[in-house]
């Protein structure tokens, strides 16, 4: 598995010593310092693997600055969905709950290449894109319980989350249905010829999907400028990938559409291979990400996760790849 | 409504098939008239809706069409032929044939605002797309707290042809019609064809626009530009007192043939067209219900789950009291549609149905003299 050439946390003190470029300071003031905040740094990422397509540089510029606020977003939702966590433990939340911690560095490095007039969608598992959409933790978990003040009045649900004004499209409970819809929005972006991209994003499970084929042969036949990022946590609800897919390498199965997988731990691998998406997409056409990550928890609160997520994977495959 | 009418015996043959019409003229785009009052203006049923769309994409550069075949091959029953032509290949759509995913796009790019018209070659195949449907376009604005509009219009050919087969012979009207949020609408004639699909493509909500794969080449008056009819209302075709018979659809005309002969046997029947199936216009539905104190439900649809069995407990539920008679349904059997003509026809309603029907809910009376 790629992503496992190199494993670093951002936190970590093995962030300088595995990255060749990083300026010797930037250990000591990860996060501290304002004045230097805006000084670019370059840090080399884990190699892509590529489908028709050359893979974008390795070498990631970004700031002290750019770091702390992905770090304080990233934690922000790994407390958010631990707080979840518990709340539904403690039936304040009821029904579906899928909870994204694991995944965060996917998002925040997605987020972090794009602008908010690119639109963004994506599956069921939404709380986190709330977060970076004009949401914020109060209205998530007001919605988690229902009420009025919720980021959708208590109407939508775990599941239907949504912000029109930053271009957040949902939040949609039917595994895979959410991928017509964004291909049809990045459509729009083209037809009213805005500079911006959709941002679509699936599971592996749904990868499985017939509309996703169907909806990638119009995106590609119509230029349509839209990014498919295929979160790969390697299960789908309970079946492991190698189980319901022929081939898991998710990237490759757009055929005609250029794939790119990528590092789903390393926020800086996300964002770099984000950024170089959004120009191919807005220059020739749709392409695919597949990010390589891991759910801690199970598909949803009523998962426990421990038939499938084995004691050996955590311990010696996912926490070292902690993001 | 006398002249509408007598109109109606001819369009149920095939009058209207043979009717030269002046088709290059109709073609290009309407010039509009300097003369204001024109005389009346007849065309094809196909024709009104393509003036529809013509209209309406001319005026908000937000309205597209996406579908199977709507573009180059001008649609399957000419109602986009020459748009592409018109306003290109951006505007006007031809898509690979895969109803779930063209139906997802169309109501994503409608979240954005635009005001996609999204046909489905026949309405058989929209089942591909019934997820689209329903918990897209119909409940996202719910969903989203109100946040985002699906403004889609979904349109296309349905109800029973001529020996078309089960698969190309469904009411999909009995399936949409419990999705929550979605509208109903279906067009009957060629003045309604177009002033309806036409405040269709200006409403806001998602509205499944049918037509009658039968009425496209039914002739008719047509009305001009700013001829927009409100979606929600019934109307009255002919008015009556002896028994309300509600219907929509090609059954409108399935209707009026057995009002002129129930007329000749001396009955005065209430015709009302329902055009809009959800929501029902209970206005209109209970003044009607008031002033005859009988219900005959005449529908193609079926029997079972069907909107005669929606409209029929809404009438038993909320104008008990109005009732002389159990309310009466005539449908489709519960069947397939067959391919065979006379399997065929005896699974819809005929006119000596509805006669029949009627004499046995009013009584006898006496035929008029010759």
């Amino acid at each position: 598995m790629l992503g496992h050439i190199v494993h670093r946390g951002l936190a970590a003190g093995g962030f300088v010593a595995q990255h060749t470029s990083v300026l010797p300071a930037l250990s000591q003031r990860l996060f501290a310092s304002r004045p230097s905040d805006d000084k670019v740094v370059s840090v080399e990422v884990a190699p892509f693997a590529v489908h028709k397509i050359n893979a974008p540089s390795r070498h990631v510029e970004t700031n002290v600055g750019e770091l702390s606020e992905m770090y304080k977003m990233m934690y922000k939702m790994r407390r958010m969905e631990i707080a979840a966590d518990m709340q539904y433990k403690s039936k304040m939340i009821r029904g579906f709950c899928h909870l994204y911690d694991g995944q965060e560095a996917v998002l925040t490095g997605i987020e972090a290449a794009i602008t908010k007039e690119d639109s963004l969608i994506t599956s069921y598992r939404d709380h986190c894109h709330n977060l970076t959409r004009g949401g914020n933790v109060a209205n998530t978990m007001a919605e988690l319980f229902g009420r009025a003040t919720g980021a959708t009045r208590g109407l939508g649900g775990s599941m239907h989350m949504y912000n029109k004004a930053q271009k957040f499209y949902g939040g949609n409970g039917i595994v895979g249905a959410q991928i017509p819809l964004g291909a049809g929005i990045a459509f729009a972006h083209k037809y009213r010829k805005e500079p911006n991209v959709c941002v679509t994003m699936y599971g592996d499970g749904a990868a499985n999907q017939g509309q996703k084929y169907e909806s990638m042969n119009i995106a590609a036949l119509w230029e349509i400028p839209c990014i498919y990022v295929c979160e790969n946590n390697h299960y789908g609800m309970g079946t492991a990938e190698w189980r319901s897919a022929k081939s898991p390498s998710y990237y490759t199965r757009g055929d005609y559409i250029p794939g790119i997988k990528a590092d789903g731990m390393d926020v800086l691998a996300v964002k770099q291979v984000t950024a170089y998406a959004k120009q191919y997409a807005l220059e020739v056409g749709p392409i695919i990400l597949e990010l390589d990550t891991y759910r801690y928890h199970g598909h949803s609160m009523s998962d426990p996760g421990s038939t499938y997520h084995t004691g050996f994977e955590i311990n010696f495959v996912v926490l070292p790849r902690n993001p | 409504m006398l002249a509408q009418r007598q109109g109606m015996r001819g369009l149920v043959g095939k009058a209207g098939l043979k009717a030269a019409v002046p088709r290059p003229a109709r073609m290009a785009a309407p010039a509009r008239s300097r003369v204001a009052v024109q005389a009346k203006r007849e065309c094809f049923m196909w024709e009104a809706l393509r003036e529809a769309l013509d209209e309406e994409m001319e005026k908000d550069p937000a309205v597209c069409l996406i579908g199977e075949d709507v573009g180059h091959y001008g649609g399957s029953y000419k109602v986009s032929l020459g748009l592409h032509k018109k306003f290109g290949d951006l505007r006007v759509l031809d898509t690979p044939i895969c109803e779930n995913s063209f139906m997802g796009m169309g109501i994503g790019a409608a979240m954005t605002g635009l005001r996609p018209i999204i046909e489905g070659m026949n309405m058989g195949f929209l089942l591909l797309a019934f997820n689209q449907i329903s918990n897209n376009a119909g409940m996202l604005h719910y969903t989203s707290g109100g946040q985002y509009k699906t403004p889609v219009v979904i349109r296309g050919p349905g109800g029973v042809g001529k020996q078309l087969g089960a698969e190309h012979s469904q009411r999909l009207e009995s399936y949409f019609q419990s999705i929550p949020g979605v509208q109903l609408v279906a067009c009957s004639t060629v003045h309604n064809s177009k002033a309806l699909l036409k405040a269709a493509i200006r409403s806001d909500n998602p509205v499944v626009f049918f037509e009658h794969v039968l009425l496209y080449n039914v002739k008719g008056e047509v009305g001009g530009r700013d001829d927009v009819q409100c979606l929600e209302q019934a109307e009255v075709v002919r008015e009556g007192t002896d028994i309300s018979i509600f219907t929509y659809s090609r059954m409108r005309y399935v209707v009026m043939q057995a009002a002129a002969e129930l007329e000749k046997k001396g009955y005065n029947p209430e015709v009302v067209d329902l055009i809009s199936l959800k929501p029902f216009d209970m206005g209109t539905i209970a003044a009607s219900v008031r002033k005859t104190r009988r219900v005959l439900i005449v529908e193609e649809c079926m029997k079972t789950g069907g909107i005669g069995a929606s409209l029929s407990a809404v009438i038993s539920e909320s104008l008990f009291d109005e009732l002389d008679h159990q309310v009466l349904r005539l449908s489709s059997q519960d069947v397939p549609t067959a391919y065979a003509y006379e399997l065929e026809a005896a699974t819809i309603v005929q006119p000596s149905q509805v006669v029949q029907m009627v004499e046995s809910a009013v009584g006898p009376r006496m035929a008029l003299a010759a």
